[in-house]
């Protein structure tokens, strides 16, 4: 782990992806991620896989699907319009119960919207997306170095649970420069073998058949439950948070991703201010961290700020999570414009007024 | 006793769903005997459509994903590139390939991927009831064009294998008719050639098979055919428009 390197975020989750034993990518040029498939096109030539520049978003999670289905590590990446084309195939993936990883890296919408960062899809991420009863396992890091060691597990854990894993970033995360530890290369060998994945060898009883189609309704919903049952033990053993000074805080900042990030610096602000401020940071939005909420929520805390660059999005998992104990308030941008701590600082103090 | 006629190995033992008179039967049967001519079992990966061939994963006695509407050839193409060594094919319908599916198609092609790509041209949505498809004939009948297809009103039709073979990217495309023990044996010949390429690398084959839908036609299996040799023959020729060597 000691390899010490100045890497813009998305080069960082590419590489690490092909460190991870990704060996097929395939993706459609959209800002802010370009660098994703960029690196892509170049350094999984060298390590014996393969790029793919897609017609369109939907061939690209389409081929992901075909390559992930044929048992290899598949990614693809995008931004929030493309993400909103790749949804039939998601859904389809998940229906199929394919492992994948897919990566995000969010702009403000609605429509073309714009190219600055934003974190306006996170229903569209931990609520299914497309159409169907489905979810994934969405991580949202808050560093370049969150990233890289999300990105280095997310295929293992897409493979635990067979189904797509979600990296939710945004702009700033996938611009911005950071010194990261590299992990290293992963031995392809060391990848368990998948008996479900059509890599050519079936025949007769050992045909293996890629499929979400289910026409007999007690078939699909036990397909239903059975995805259900895999989400629940998902909630179980991954749901990822950060707290930090949560114990003695009168007041709770919460936010996920870079924003939580810069809801940390304002929590050490507002704590030099002698305001007794804590942060939960969910590492994973779906699941969410639903029990470090209620223990707050149970606890001193008197009040939770949602803090978000959406228009009340996040603020909803926080609310089903606090049950109405106390006050979830709610201090958002949009539009592609970012709060700084001391924007968050303001917004306390003159609302504890 | 010798046995004269078997079915092939490549087909499984299930019954197919195809209404009777369907040429979809007869084009599974075609692809699976090339398979087995060509000795590559163990090695085939197939891909199947959204259209009344979503079941031919129950058929082809092979591994094979199913994939969304239109998608068959980014599907195939993260297959193949995935296992190179693996025979990887797309079995497609008209509303499949040529509407919903025209970029991927189109695009796959012009890769050049290393996929065999079979398209059955029914001239129709048979599996959503006989809706016009973007080969419905002008004049055809279907449940979106009462009256018959008209160009002013809906379009034109799509000439698939005239329009791939404008590209660079193709090994091979070749429209073949089902319509008549003749061509069926033509397009047999087809398609092995389009996965004898495959298999040599040579790049993207394309066949399309001119088939029937008696149902959603409202025809008799015999009328249907007739259809097929006569009416779409002469709107999509048959014949070889691209061949690499
Ligand atoms: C995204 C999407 N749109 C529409 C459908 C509905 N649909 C199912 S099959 C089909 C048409 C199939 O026609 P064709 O490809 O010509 O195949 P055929 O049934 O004639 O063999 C349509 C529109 C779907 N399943 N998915
Ligand atoms: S509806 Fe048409 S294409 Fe579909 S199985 Fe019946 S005859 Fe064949």
């Amino acid at each position: 782990m000691a390899e010490k390197k100045l890497m813009k975020g998305n080069e960082a989750i590419a590489e690490a992806a092909v460190r991870a034993g990704c060996r097929f990518y395939a993706g459609y040029p959209i800002t802010p991620q370009n660098e994703i498939p960029e690196y892509m096109s170049w350094r999984l030539a060298e390590v014996g896989g393969h790029f793919v520049q897609s017609e369109s978003e939907v061939a690209a999670i389409n081929m992901v699907f075909g390559s992930a289905g044929a048992g290899g590590r598949a990614m693809t990446s995008s931004s929030s319009p493309g993400i909103s084309l790749k949804q039939e195939g998601i859904s389809y993936i998940c229906g199929a119960e394919i492992p994948c990883v897919i990566i995000n890296m969010v702009r403000s919408g609605p429509g073309l919207g714009g190219i600055q960062p934003a974190q306006c899809d996170y229903f569209q991420a931990t609520k299914g997306g497309g159409h169907g009863d489905y979810r994934m396992l969405v991580y949202a890091p808050s560093s370049v170095q969150e990233c890289v060691d999300l990105m280095y597990t997310s295929f293992d854990k897409a493979e635990k649970y067979r189904l797509p894993v979600m990296i939710l970033g945004d702009g700033m995360l996938g611009q911005i420069m950071e010194a990261v530890s590299l992990p290293p290369m992963r031995d392809l060998n060391t990848i368990p073998k998948k008996k479900w994945a059509t890599t050519g060898e079936g025949f007769g009883d050992t045909r293996r058949i890629i499929n979400s189609l289910y026409i007999v309704p007690d078939e699909l919903e036990a397909m239903n439950i059975k995805l259900q049952n895999i989400y629940d033990s998902m909630a179980v053993n991954e749901t990822l948070v950060e707290e930090y000074l949560v114990d003695d805080a009168d007041i709770i900042l919460t936010a996920y991703g870079t924003v939580g990030r810069i809801a940390k610096s304002a929590v050490d602000i507002l704590r030099e201010q002698g305001v007794k401020a804590g942060l939960i940071r969910p590492i994973t939005v779906y699941p969410f961290p639903t029990a470090s909420f209620q223990k707050a929520a149970s606890g001193k805390a008197k009040e939770f700020l949602a803090i978000e660059l959406s228009m009340g999005q996040y603020i909803e998992d926080v609310k089903l999570s606090v049950e109405g104990k106390k006050p979830v308030r709610f201090f958002g941008r949009s539009g592609g414009n970012i709060m700084s701590p001391e924007d968050i600082v303001a917004f306390v103090t003159k609302e504890n007024k | 006793m010798s046995i004269v006629f078997e079915k092939t190995s490549f087909l499984t033992d299930t019954s197919m769903h195809y209404c009777p008179g369907c040429t979809h039967g007869i084009a599974h049967r075609l692809v699976a005997e090339a398979l087995e001519e060509l000795g590559v079992k163990g090695h085939v990966v197939g891909v199947a459509p959204v259209g009344c061939a979503v079941f031919a994963y129950n058929y082809f006695n092979c591994d094979m994903q199913q994939a969304a509407h239109g998608r068959a050839p980014a599907v195939a193409t993260g297959i193949k590139l995935t296992d190179p060594d693996n025979i990887v094919f797309a079995y497609q319908g008209d509303g499949d390939l040529a509407s919903i599916g025209i970029a991927e198609i189109i695009h796959a092609a012009t890769r050049g991927t290393n996929i065999t790509v079979i398209f059955i041209n029914n001239a129709i949505y048979g599996m959503t009831g006989g809706q016009m498809a973007p080969t419905t004939l002008i004049g055809q009948k279907a449940t979106t064009c009462v009256y018959g297809r008209n160009a002013e009103t809906n379009g034109n039709p799509i000439k698939v294998c005239e329009l791939l073979a404008t590209l660079t990217g193709p090994s091979y495309i070749e429209r073949v008719s089902l319509g008549d023990v003749k061509s069926v044996k033509q397009a047999k010949k087809a398609v092995l050639k389009a996965f004898q390429n495959q298999i040599d690398g040579k790049g993207f084959s394309f066949v399309e098979m001119l088939s029937s839908c008696p149902t959603n036609w409202h025809m008799t299996p015999t009328q249907a055919t007739s259809f097929v040799s006569n009416e779409m023959q002469n709107m999509f020729p048959l014949g070889v428009f691209k061949e690499v060597e």
